[in-house]
């Protein structure tokens, strides 16, 4: 049992992710790979890499749902269905029911920024904590034996050595859809609360009662284009090509 | 507890930083690569970097894996055991580049042509097409033919440019971005960073695609269209636009050729051609005075419709008059095609409708004033901000030049090519027909010991500049810009290897192959031609292809079918530019160009392919590759980089010329100028004034930036060909009105498809075969972290596909009870395969379809030979032949375009059918083995882990 920091952390250091412009590229997942597996603690191991059973620890992997959504758009003859990139990663909980069930201490919430890590030196590879995460969001490194998850890049946020433009996550920066947002979610002026109020920013399994930091933007409304059909100005009365030519005309005429 | 003392914040990334250009696709974008202990630690976007600006994709991120795979080549490696076998032995660069030289040497001297020299996933086209220019074999071109050249071909014959690289939409302005048949493409990151700047403006965007991936996830409408059928769709949009009368006339007289008078006088060699007066100026009827007077006369209000006397007595008509007759014709009404390409006729409307809004109810004004080629002074750009982009979903179908002409027209309709918030063009582009090469490769243009006389690819500007014989035989290997595949401007690759099997239209001796997978994915009819390459002379028990020299970094699938190896190096060991000569990385607003250069020395025996083939040409002797002497005149590719000149002043660089670097475009070689580029982050960028960023086509500012650049050494304006005369011209030899007479044998198929202005027609195989056997389309798709990309079997790439289901729209699903898993057969009329399947419902119901080339045959790429790429991947090549069936008219017709000779991988027609549950899909090909030494492959990989904190 590891406690918790005193609630709320000053700082609510997490990602805002972008459903609306998600393309599923998998561009952040393997920046976060490459900066991982040589950033902070062990590397993340690939087991089998060019044979059958080939996997390896991620901390940030998308899954690709097909949906359709009730009341939505028609369009085209495929019907409502749509495709939906979910990239998820560790959601730095407020009440990361990994921390408290970790035996040791490894897993510890930090109290300056909440970020929520792994102590590798202190851990047993239990995989309780694992367990105990709703999102499924933690992977044992099956080389090192110790559990691996999302450091939000904290060797990355706080370096001094690299310019202060590129203190954000690997994932955040490397996004080309702009889908990641990095920032202080307990400051209610902070870029990523402000896009967060205005988008509708939403917790993921709320009834879980994690209070994760990561918020998700919903995709914005889209309008079907069979609306704008009427919109379309009447033909002038004409048989084929006869009334558009004297229309012609008249416009060479006002040019 | 304190936590912060328990991690190591702020720990240097690496020992230093190197900026060069990636190449895990064909984005190139500029990449930071961190060095630390000599390896490489960790690769990200250069922030600096025009065509990036920081962000990367999956693909350049796994760079780290790429460079480090099993599956590179180490050595040269001389084929010992038959071809298919994978046995070779490695020999040393001076045996692999004797023997090169002994067998290229024997052709040049005795018949040239007997070298075919295709390239594939080629950046160095401007260096690949010299050489084999200089080697004098009329058998060269990249790997166009079987890409996009419906794209390429048909954008520049219209406008003067074409989507891919060669412009893009003005992602900041634009208010309606539409998108046909693309899933990923070359712009792979502009394009994602540039969807997210549109949605983020709140425009509209809208994806029309057979199947909902990637950026159609995202679109705010998804128009999920019979494939195929896209050019009926634009041309119903045409029809709603004219009939609501929403075009931009003023656009259209000005900039295209709506206004020019075409001769009406039907039986005759010039019906359908421009009139013209003696000094060869395309004529228009100027409507103040009443008279014929020359395109371009200052002040002159010419016509758009009516039927006026030439002053020779024969009567013309403005084109645009034939255009609104053709386009207002109820056969292209939104409910005469709804049923054929399966959108709901509202969808047709809308789509019309906010096209027309758009444009002209949102019009934009950037106050800037511009002078055009007319000399015309005007106040502001007016733009129309209706973007599009267009791939390979239009391009790679039988019908995909005429489709992708239709949708240029739309664009120069609605005024929106090159104005503000529309589709805009990256230097050197745009550039008019006039201002490209005509083919070169007639018996007269090339012979033993000595150069082509010009360039192999261009532009014919009618039948006259075939490249055929004088009873009309191709005399190209893969029967380029011969009757059958006139306008085929990137050459015909996919049928060289079919072409040279059969003797048709003569055997070689040397296939010289780079970079291109023809014994596996890049090749229709994977099997046959596996088959091919394998085959012997009974007679003299030699492969009817004699000898293939090969050049890969990777034990890929087309190794195992070489005689010769020459082991290419990774992206990151070597130098290359991005070159304004061949594709560079231009900007709408910027002229653009880049480098690689070795920011890891290679630690294996190999060397970057180009400057082998510099040191081939030195050992040939090729002229521009020796001096007077006969010495080398390059020491290798870096060195050819800067000195290299095209043309006085201009080189493959445009960037830091000069003896003191200053000079741009056109200046003298300068010796520091690659350190200068590497201080500069590899890249190349020159502003364009903003007098000149917009109507390219017609900006006189623009222009005369682009004869300082050395573009063009004269101005050349585009006037946008929305008839197009050289089409007309085939047809007139189709009819038997003009020299030289289309055989026989073709007049009916270029009557039906050359077309001057654009259409639709059904796709070939599906007009071919019996809609009722196989009643459903099968196509492909790359995926976004693999697109264009030589590395599925990347460790890290692959855990994100490692195998490929195939798709079944959930209705067919239903049908045959298919559930997830189930495995089914899927037949063409040319084979059939058997596969695993998974259910899928955002997709065109009629269409089957899966991702490309992750399938693997057992034993290449280093990979197991029981991993799932080579168990359960497949290819839905083999379905696919590079012959249309027969049709009962005695030929039988490539599978291709009939105007480009465009692979038409799209056309596919298949059936399904359930079958016995399996492990293995089917056809499967006897195991490759790994070439030369095998690979040490690590059981378990823990990249980093020394630097484990």
């Amino acid at each position: 049992m590891t406690l918790l920091p005193a609630q709320p952390t000053p700082k609510k250091l997490g990602l805002v992710i972008d459903l609306d412009v998600c393309v599923g590229c998998h561009a952040c997942v393997v920046s976060c790979k490459e900066w991982n597996t040589g950033g902070y603690g062990s590397a993340l191991s690939d087991q089998d890499p060019y044979g059958a059973e080939v996997s390896g620890a991620w901390l940030n992997r998308v899954h690709t749902f097909e949906v359709i959504p009730e009341g939505a758009e028609i369009v085209g003859e495929a019907g409502e269905a749509r495709i939906v990139h979910f990239p998820k990663s560790c959601l730095h909980c407020e009440d990361a029911p990994c921390v408290t069930v970790c035996p040791t201490g490894a897993s510890y919430k930090r109290a300056e920024d909440g970020i929520v890590l792994v102590d590798e030196n202190m851990c047993i590879g239990c995989g309780l904590c694992a367990w105990a995460c709703p999102y499924g969001a933690r992977e044992m490194d099956l080389a090192a034996g110790v559990m691996k998850k999302c450091t939000l890049c904290i060797d990355r946020i706080y370096n001094e050595t690299i310019d202060e433009v590129d203190r954000v996550p690997s994932c955040v920066r490397t996004c080309p859809a702009n889908a990641r947002h990095y920032g202080d979610l307990a400051d209610p002026s902070s870029a990523v609360s402000i896009m967060v109020a205005e988008r509708g920013g939403m917790d993921l399994m709320p009834e879980q009662e994690t209070l994760p930091v990561n918020k998700y933007l919903p995709p914005r409304p889209r309008k079907p284009l069979a609306d704008s059909a009427h919109r379309l100005p009447l033909a002038e009365t004409t048989d084929g090509a006869k009334g558009f030519f004297a229309w012609l005309d008249g416009v060479l005429d006002r040019i | 507890m304190n936590s912060t003392s328990r991690v190591a914040l702020s720990e240097p990334v690496g020992d230093e930083v190197r900026k060069t250009t990636c190449y895990m696709c064909a984005c190139r974008c500029g990449i930071n690569v961190h060095i630390k202990d000599g390896k490489i630690r960790y690769i990200e976007g250069n922030r600096d970097h025009p065509v990036n600006r920081g962000v990367l994709c999956a693909k350049g991120s796994a760079g780290i894996m790429q460079h480090y795979a099993p599956a590179r080549l180490r050595a040269p490696l001389k084929r010992v055991g038959p071809r298919g076998s994978g046995e070779f032995q490695e020999i040393s660069w001076d045996e692999a580049l004797g023997i090169a030289t002994g067998w290229l040497d024997g052709v040049r001297q005795s018949d040239p042509k007997k070298l075919a020299f295709f390239t594939g996933r080629d950046q160095s086209q401007s260096l690949t097409g010299f050489w084999a220019q200089q080697f004098g074999t009329p058998n060269y071109a990249a790997h166009g033919g079987f890409c996009s050249v419906n794209m390429a071909a048909a954008g520049i014959m219209t406008i003067g440019g074409a989507f891919w690289e060669f412009g893009a939409p003005d992602w900041d302005r634009t208010k309606l971005f539409i998108m046909f048949g693309v899933a990923e493409d070359h712009d792979s990151n502009p394009l994602k960073m540039g969807i997210a700047k549109v949605k983020k403006n709140g425009a509209r965007f809208v994806s029309v695609n057979p199947v909902r991936t990637g950026y159609s996830a995202v679109a705010d409408n998804w128009i999920g269209i019979r494939p195929g059928t896209d050019g009926l769709l634009i041309l119903a949009v045409v029809h709603e636009l004219l009939k609501a009368r929403k075009i931009d006339v003023d656009y259209l007289m000005r900039y295209s050729n709506a206004p020019w008078l075409v001769v009406d006088a039907p039986g005759t060699a010039e019906h359908g051609l421009f009139a013209r007066d003696v000094e060869g100026r395309e004529l228009v009827f100027e409507t103040v005075t009443e008279r014929i007077v020359p395109r371009g006369t200052v002040g002159a209000r010419p016509a758009l419709s009516g039927r006026y006397m030439l002053g020779d007595g024969r009567f013309a008509v403005p084109s645009f008059q034939l255009l609104a007759e053709k386009y207002l014709h109820t056969k292209y009404a939104p409910e005469a095609v709804a049923g054929e390409i399966g959108v709901a006729v509202d969808v047709i409307r809308g789509l019309a409708a906010e096209i027309a809004r758009v444009a002209f109810d949102e019009a934009i004004y950037i106050d800037q004033p511009w002078t055009d080629m007319n000399g015309e002074r005007h106040e502001s750009f007016v733009g129309r901000p209706v973007s599009f982009h267009a791939m390979r979903g239009l391009s790679a179908h039988s019908n995909g030049f005429q489709t992708a002409r239709a949708l240029h027209m739309l664009q120069v309709l609605i005024g929106a090519v090159d104005c503000p918030g529309a589709f805009r063009f990256e230097p050197p582009y745009p550039k008019p027909v006039e201002a490209h090469p005509t083919p070169h490769g007639k018996a007269e243009h090339f012979g033993s010991n000595k150069p082509l006389s010009g360039p192999h690819l261009g532009f014919p500007r009618g039948p006259e500049d075939l490249l055929i014989d004088a009873d009309g035989k191709p005399t190209r290997l893969d029967k380029a810009f011969s009757w059958d595949a006139p306008v085929s401007v990137h050459g015909l690759m996919h049928m060289v290897i079919s072409n040279a099997h059969a003797g048709d239209p003569y055997p070689i001796d040397v296939l010289f192959l780079y970079m291109a997978n023809m014994a596996w994915n890049s090749s229709m009819n994977t099997a046959g031609v596996i088959k091919m390459l394998e085959d012997k002379d009974p007679e003299t028990g030699e492969y009817r292809i004699p000898k293939i020299i090969y050049s890969d970094a990777y034990a890929s699938e087309m190794v195992a079918y070489a005689d010769l190896v020459l082991p290419d190096t990774t992206y990151l060991e070597r130098h290359d530019c991005i070159s304004m000569l061949d594709r560079p990385i231009s900007e709408p607003d910027a002229v653009q160009d880049a480098i690689r250069w070795p920011v890891v020395e290679p630690d294996r025996d190999v060397r970057g392919f180009q400057t082998v083939l510099l040191d081939l040409g030195a050992r040939l002797k090729l002229p521009g590759f020796v001096d007077h002497r006969g010495r080398a005149l390059y020491s290798d590719y870096a060195d050819y980089i800067v000195r290299h000149e095209r043309r006085p002043g201009i080189g493959p660089l445009a960037g830091f010329r000069g003896p003191n670097g200053d000079r741009v475009g056109r200046g003298a070689a300068n010796p520091d100028q690659l350190k200068r580029y590497i201080e500069n982050g590899s890249f190349f960028s020159a502003h364009i004034p903003l007098e000149a960023q917009f109507f390219k086509h017609a900006n006189k500012a623009y222009h005369d930036f682009a004869v300082r650049m050395g573009f063009f050494d004269t101005p050349q304006p585009v006037t946008f060909q929305l008839y197009q005369e050289t089409l007309q011209k085939f047809r007139l030899s189709a009819e038997g009105l003009r020299e030289p007479v289309a055989p026989e044998t073709h007049r009916k198929r270029i009557l039906d498809t050359f077309d001057p202005l654009p259409f639709w027609y059904r796709p070939f195989e599906e007009e071919i075969v019996d809609r009722q056997t196989y009643p459903y389309h099968a196509i492909t798709q790359r995926p976004a972290a693999m697109y264009h990309s030589w590395g599925s079997m990347n460790a890290w790439l692959r855990q994100i596909h490692t195998k490929n289901p195939l798709y079944v729209p959930g209705p067919i699903c239903d049908e045959l009870g298919l559930v997830d898993g189930d495995w089914v057969f899927l037949t063409s009329h040319h084979g059939r395969i058997k596969v695993e399947i998974a259910r899928m419902e955002a997709v065109n119901s009629s269409t089957i379809w899966t991702w490309n080339a992750i399938g693997k045959r057992e034993g290449a790429w280093a990979l197991d030979r029981d991993s799932p790429e080579a168990r359960k991947g497949f290819l839905m090549n083999h379905l696919i032949n590079e012959l249309l069936p027969p049709k009962g008219d005695g030929m039988r017709w490539s599978n291709s375009d009939p105007i480009t000779g465009q692979a038409a991988w799209y056309d596919l027609r298949v059936r399904i059918e359930k079958a016995e549950p399996a492990e293995l899909s089917e056809p499967r090909f006897a195991p490759v083995s790994e070439p030369g030494r095998p690979a040490k492959k690590p059981n378990e990989l823990r990249y980093g882990q020394e630097w484990a904190k």
